[in-house]
């Protein structure tokens, strides 16, 4: 099947991160047509054309956008998201080392639309040359004109700060990604009130991720009815996903969202490497529920398929798993990684990662009991909507999809002499 | 400091809290940053960032000049050091070795990478060799998954390694001394380095597929 390139047309290019090639591709042209527009339009044109945000949570754009109010008086700040820090997920840094300005041009776009006159992109700290590629073209633009007073002579003032992160995954939430940018600890936010009123020192903000706002200049472009014309009724256009994990061709693939998981699987991906079979993937970043490879016929790659066969899209970090992996392992390995990004705040998150980590660590060792299969299953139940953010929905979704759906495997590692003797210090 | 690296903790008697001159041009810099925020305060991290390239750690000396800076209490300033892994409370080797660990890289090999620089370094995580030179840790996914296993030196990333091309890679660094570096950048960041290739993760394969 042969895919648009909305967000990928011009990664080929090797000197596309230079504001003169972007422009010789017809960049910046998405920018002078919409500033000869009023805002409202425009947040009308991205509502109408379906772009559902690609940070993780797909709410509609547009939507998000009008959230806004318009009167508060109050500066608008639009940031845009590139921690990126999502295992398996590595689309942002693609975009932003391959076409920087077009993250820019996105970023003028959406500031525009909201009134924005300051924005921020907020780069995982992590991300050394991508920070780079985005200072340069940021200074290629302020040197043009295209960015500070008066840009593109519209009257229109943007200024537009490249900001880098410090290592820490839970600033990818839109709150905490505030708060460390207001120079704090990443400590996300309680919600409401959400960040469209009350967001970056207290002014309304939208937080968009780096991959929605590349998308503006193309809907700009050619209009919400193409983008729509893409794509499934509920998911329209198309996303990135990053392949990785046991395939022959990892990378980057932009595919028309509704596309066969399968097909994703043997043609871009390559297929399973080693010549082995498939047994799981995880399509949508870790956070999202393991599919079982007998689960995954019929699923197409888009918000509603992927939800009805019980995971989700996420961040389209797209993990293969082939059958000779041991998914007590495999869990393990994904349990410490909450346990290191929980940035503390709530208890059932703080602790419960630790014990949820600890205890499949000792399953994996051999040294688990019967019981402890219950036990986890009871933590995580106490963990799931009792936390201020997300996180800690996301960091149960691997043990609990894992149990489900390997069941077996946790038991086959059980130690079922123990459950006779448990006891107060058995973890 | 020539060529500055992160600088080890030798020599520095063991914690290396004396007195450090930031410089004039160091002056100018982190006002010009402090000027792009709406709030000083938001300038913390970059300002974190510059005190760290310069003396390669954060001492008391580099909160205090951050938070005179930025016009915020040394307490405040330590609260957001402490909380990101990417500013060093203490000092590291030249070269600091971050192994992905997490699972697309474990999957493909993490593991063998990680035992190859214990056997080699033979010190613990977050210890620094006793030349100075090296120091390593296991990280999280390092956004870099599709090409891995991948490690990060000090700012530059080094993807779809093997045990061999990392030991070859670790002998390049120890002769050459190439500066890794974050403020090396611009387009040279990692420059003489074709170990580090750009853009690994994306896939020129993509293009021939969805242009058939
Ligand atoms: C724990 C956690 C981590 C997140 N990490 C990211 C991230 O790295 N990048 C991102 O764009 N969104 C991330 N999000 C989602 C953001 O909170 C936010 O919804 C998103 O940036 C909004 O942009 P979008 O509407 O364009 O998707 C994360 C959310 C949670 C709960
Ligand atoms: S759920 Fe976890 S990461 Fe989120 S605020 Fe609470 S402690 Fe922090
Ligand atoms: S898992 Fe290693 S870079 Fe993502």
């Amino acid at each position: 099947m042969k895919h648009h390139r909305i967000l990928t047309a011009n990664f080929h290019h090797d000197d596309q991160h230079k504001l003169s090639a972007y422009e010789s591709r017809s960049g910046y042209q998405a920018i002078r047509k919409a500033l000869k527009q009023e805002p409202a339009n425009l947040t009308t044109e991205v509502k109408d054309s379906g772009l559902r945000g690609r940070g993780g949570a797909g709410f509609p754009t547009g939507v998000k956008w009008g959230f806004v109010p318009k009167d508060s008086g109050k500066p608008i700040y639009l940031l845009n998201n590139a921690d990126e820090s999502e295992p398996g997920t590595f689309k942002d840094r693609i975009l932003m080392e391959r076409d920087p300005h077009l993250c820019l041009e996105g970023m003028m776009i959406a500031s525009w639309a909201l009134g924005a006159n300051w924005s921020c992109i907020y780069i995982r700290g992590e991300f050394s040359y991508p920070t780079v590629r985005m200072q340069e073209a940021v200074d290629e633009a302020y040197a043009k004109g295209y960015l500070g007073k008066n840009i593109f002579d519209s009257g229109f003032d943007l200024d537009i700060v490249v900001h880098r992160g410090a290592g820490a995954y839970i600033c990818g939430e839109e709150t905490g990604l505030i708060e460390s940018l207001e120079g704090n600890k990443g400590q996300p936010r309680i919600k409401p009130p959400f960040p469209a009123v009350m967001g970056l020192y207290g002014c309304p903000t939208v937080v968009n991720n780096t991959e929605t706002l590349a998308a503006l200049p193309w809907i700009i472009d050619n209009g919400a009815s193409a983008y729509r014309a893409i794509g499934t009724e509920k998911s329209p256009g198309t996303k990135l996903f990053s392949a990785s994990g046991h395939i022959n061709k990892p990378g980057v693939y932009e595919v028309d969202l509704g596309y066969s998981l399968l097909e994703f699987i043997e043609n871009e991906c390559g297929g399973v490497w080693k010549g082995r079979e498939l047994k799981a993937c995880i399509p949508g970043g870790s956070s999202v529920p393991v599919m079982p490879a007998d689960k995954l016929k019929g699923v197409n790659l888009d918000y509603e398929s992927l939800a009805e066969a019980g995971t989700m899209l996420g961040s389209g970090g797209f993990i293969v798993m082939d059958d000779t992996t041991d998914m007590v392992d495999a869990c393990a390995n994904l349990q410490h990684f909450y346990t290191h990004e929980s940035c503390g705040q709530c208890t059932p998150c703080r602790e419960g990662a630790r014990w949820v980590e600890s205890m499949v660590n000792r399953l994996h060792r051999g040294q688990g009991a019967p019981s402890d299969l219950l036990v986890l299953q009871n933590v995580t139940e106490q963990i799931g909507g009792h936390t201020i953010c997300p996180f800690g929905d996301a960091l149960i979704a691997p043990i609990q999809s894992f149990l489900m759906h390997y069941r077996g495997e946790f038991e086959e590692k059980l130690d079922i002499s123990l459950d006779a003797q448990i006891g107060a210090n058995n973890v | 400091m020539q060529n500055g690296q992160h600088q080890s903790g030798q020599g520095q008697n063991g914690q290396g809290q004396e007195a450090v001159e930031f410089g004039p041009e160091l002056e100018t810099k982190v006002a010009e940053i402090i000027s792009r925020y709406p709030k000083k305060k938001s300038a913390i991290m970059p300002a974190l960032y510059m005190a760290q390239e310069h003396i390669g750690w954060l001492t008391d000396a580099a909160i205090e000049w951050v938070a005179e800076k930025v016009e915020e209490s040394p307490a405040h300033v330590r609260s957001v050091a402490t909380f990101y892994t990417m500013y060093y409370k203490k000092p590291v080797g030249q070269y600091h070795l971050q192994i992905c660990r997490t699972l697309s890289c474990m999957l493909c090999g993490a593991r063998d990478l990680t035992a190859y620089i214990k056997d080699r370094l033979t010190v613990d995580a977050q210890v620094i060799t006793e030349d100075g030179l090296w120091s390593f840790e296991e990280v999280e996914c390092l956004g870099s998954c599709g090409s891995a296993p991948m490690i990060q030196i000090n700012d530059v990333f080094f993807e779809n390694l093997s045990v061999e091309s990392l030991g070859s890679l670790m002998d390049k660094i120890a002769k050459e001394k190439p500066d890794l570096r974050y403020s090396a950048k611009k387009e040279t960041l990692g420059e003489g380095m074709p170990e580090a290739p750009r853009s690994q993760a994306w896939n020129a394969e993509m293009v021939k597929f969805n242009k058939s």
